[in-house]
């Protein structure tokens, strides 16, 4: 499997004051690899260092050491940008001008020419859903339909890589519906989807692959799977026909114990603990075992582990 | 290369076209022309003469509004509302990007300049027509005197510099009205750099001053040798082929100078 992103221990600073300007690392040695095929999540709370990250992958920033390299080139060079789409966020365009109109020029950057040019402008205004609108100015767009412009600016020149800054910050939940669909629609046309979040929910549903940042450095990487399995963070345990009496010498075993109706209860063990030990003692109370399954890791888990936040979960 | 220049120089002139600013403009050319021709119907036999001088202060004026007020916002503004994220992650390298602004930016200018001198060479021509024999012949030159080209062809340069001008500053500063204050700033010492050059034999200071403010006037564009050969061909005074050949030179190799800066500052910005 070819990469379409790699980095190594890419680093930046940005400096701030006046008089003595002082240098804040906004990212710290960070080295990943982005394989070709599939969405790649970059996550991490406000401030970790993910829009620095993609901004120096299309060089709209300068590392301060480190380098990085996209689709085979060093990341800003021409030729790279040539096959690659970019979202940024909160993205503005020409009020005077109409999405068409955006679309034709931005096609014209990229080198296509005439009827191709108005062609791959339609195209790309018909798959975001804005072809009615399209001669509308950008001004009168909602900020909904602006995001579509921004996905269809960056999906123009069929990319090989699209990276996305954000894409689903400020919409609403249709909005943020249509978004998904779309890098999913992305994938599997056998593009690399690269973008940046904060909200775990999309991450989780979307992604192959996650980067967790925070603070600038990268805390935790890998497929959704590796990340989450092998990561059975207790059992849960629900049980009928508990009496009064076994509820109470329960609680000093359990990590939780939830009354759900009379006499049925719900149990949380913790990952260490033998849930054969306790069904054996809830036969023997006289309590009828309903379900046990394990309580699985989720991507949220792995955050807030890895942002060192494992109680607030 | 040639191709990208074009498509962001085009669409530069589109911008500039449906910008409001212009508009403005335009209306307060087109007062100042009615103006003029009030007052060359107040003023018996000087008429030609103010309208001409009117006409090309007008043109002047209208065009240096212009590349303050668009030009500087041209690259400024893409910053403020952040669209350049999306444009230089295209495959257009920012010398391009640069160039085509100013490309663009030169067009709205020409364009411009070449309706208001139409609109001058018209009105002209309408008061030549009117004329009677007498009055013509108290004239110092034919109303639709083609020396006035000279001016207007020096007056384009002149705005071209300072565009380049405008678009150097814009390329570093962080806002459009720091960008505005500079060009403001540097044009018009640029119209006095005349006197700034010979100021220790005009104001009596101490020798360091003198070459100091001196310095000054000879690093700043001297934007006063475009606009003072107007009252020479007002007056249909001829101006010498030579002295037009070097001013256009200068402005060529300042203009060379300041777009080289422009590109160089402008590639090594980052934007966060």
């Amino acid at each position: 499997m070819s990469t379409v992103v790699r980095t190594n221990l890419l680093t930046k600073d940005f400096y701030a004051g006046f008089w003595r300007p002082r240098p804040h690392r906004a990212l710290d040695g960070l080295s990943f690899v982005i394989p070709s095929g599939g969405v790649y999540g970059l996550l991490g709370p406000n401030g970790a260092g993910k829009s620095t990250t993609l901004k120096l992958l299309i060089d709209l920033l300068r590392p301060t050491s480190g380098s990085a390299e996209v689709l085979g080139r060093p990341a800003g060079a021409v030729e790279a940008r040539q096959r690659l789409g970019f979202l940024p966020e909160h993205p503005t365009f020409y009020d005077y001008l109409s999405a068409e109109e955006l679309l034709i020029y931005v096609a014209g950057l990229f080198g296509y020419r005439g009827a191709e040019q108005r062609q791959r402008a339609e195209k790309v205004l018909d798959r975001v859903g804005l072809a009615a609108d399209r001669r509308r100015p950008i001004r009168q767009y909602s900020k909904g339909m602006v995001q579509r412009v921004g996905l269809a600016q960056a999906i123009v020149n069929d990319p090989e890589l699209v990276i996305l800054d954000e894409p689903m910050s400020g919409l609403d939940p249709l909005g943020r519906r249509e978004v998904r669909e779309m890098i999913l629609e992305l994938r599997d046309e056998g593009r690399t989807v690269l973008f940046s979040s904060h909200i775990l929910s999309d991450a989780e549903v979307l992604c192959s692959r996650v980067g967790i940042l925070d603070k600038g450095k990268l805390v935790a990487e890998g497929t959704i799977d590796a990340l989450t399995t092998g990561g059975t963070r207790g059992w849960e345990i629900v049980a009928t026909d508990v009496s009064a009496a076994l509820a109470e010498r329960l609680k000093g075993r359990v990590a939780r114990l939830t009354s759900i109706a009379a006499g049925r209860y719900a149990m949380e063990l913790a990952a260490d603990g033998r849930p054969e030990q306790l069904i054996a003692d809830l036969a023997l109370g006289g309590a009828t075992l309903v379900s046990v399954s394990p309580i699985r890791t989720t991507l949220e888990d792995v955050f807030m582990r890895a942002l060192g936040k494992e109680g607030a979960a | 290369m040639i191709r990208r220049i074009r498509l962001v120089a085009w669409h530069v002139f589109k911008e500039s076209v449906r910008d409001r600013v212009l508009y403005a403009i335009g209306a307060f050319a087109l007062l100042l022309v009615g103006a003029s021709i009030a007052i060359g119907q107040l003023s018996a036999g000087e008429d030609v003469k103010i309208i001409k001088d009117l006409g090309l202060s007008t043109i002047e004026l209208a065009g240096v509004l212009m590349t303050i007020f668009i030009g500087v916002g041209l690259v400024a503004r893409e910053i403020d509302r952040r669209s350049i994220f999306g444009l230089l992650s295209k495959p257009l390298p920012r010398w391009e990007f640069v160039l085509g602004k100013y490309a663009g930016l030169i067009l709205t200018i020409v364009v411009n300049v070449a309706a208001m001198t139409a609109a001058l060479y018209l009105m002209l021509a309408y008061l030549d027509w009117q004329a009677l024999p007498v009055e013509r012949r108290a004239w110092d030159a034919p109303a639709a005197d083609p020396r006035l080209l000279v001016s207007v062809l020096l007056i384009t340069a002149e705005l071209a510099l300072l565009t380049a001008l405008s678009l150097f500053f814009s390329t570093f500063s962080s806002s459009a009205l720091l960008s505005i204050v500079f060009t403001v700033g540097i044009f018009v010492t640029g119209l006095f750099s005349a006197e700034l050059r010979g100021f220790g034999d005009i104001v009596e200071v101490s020798p360091t001053v003198a070459k100091f403010v001196g310095g000054i006037g000879w690093l700043v564009p001297a934007f006063s040798a475009f606009s003072d050969v107007k009252a020479q061909v007002v007056h249909g005074r001829a101006v010498p082929a030579a002295f037009v050949f070097y001013t256009l030179a200068y402005a060529a190799i300042y203009i060379a100078a300041l777009l080289a800066g422009a590109v160089t500052i402008f590639s090594r910005r980052e934007f966060k």
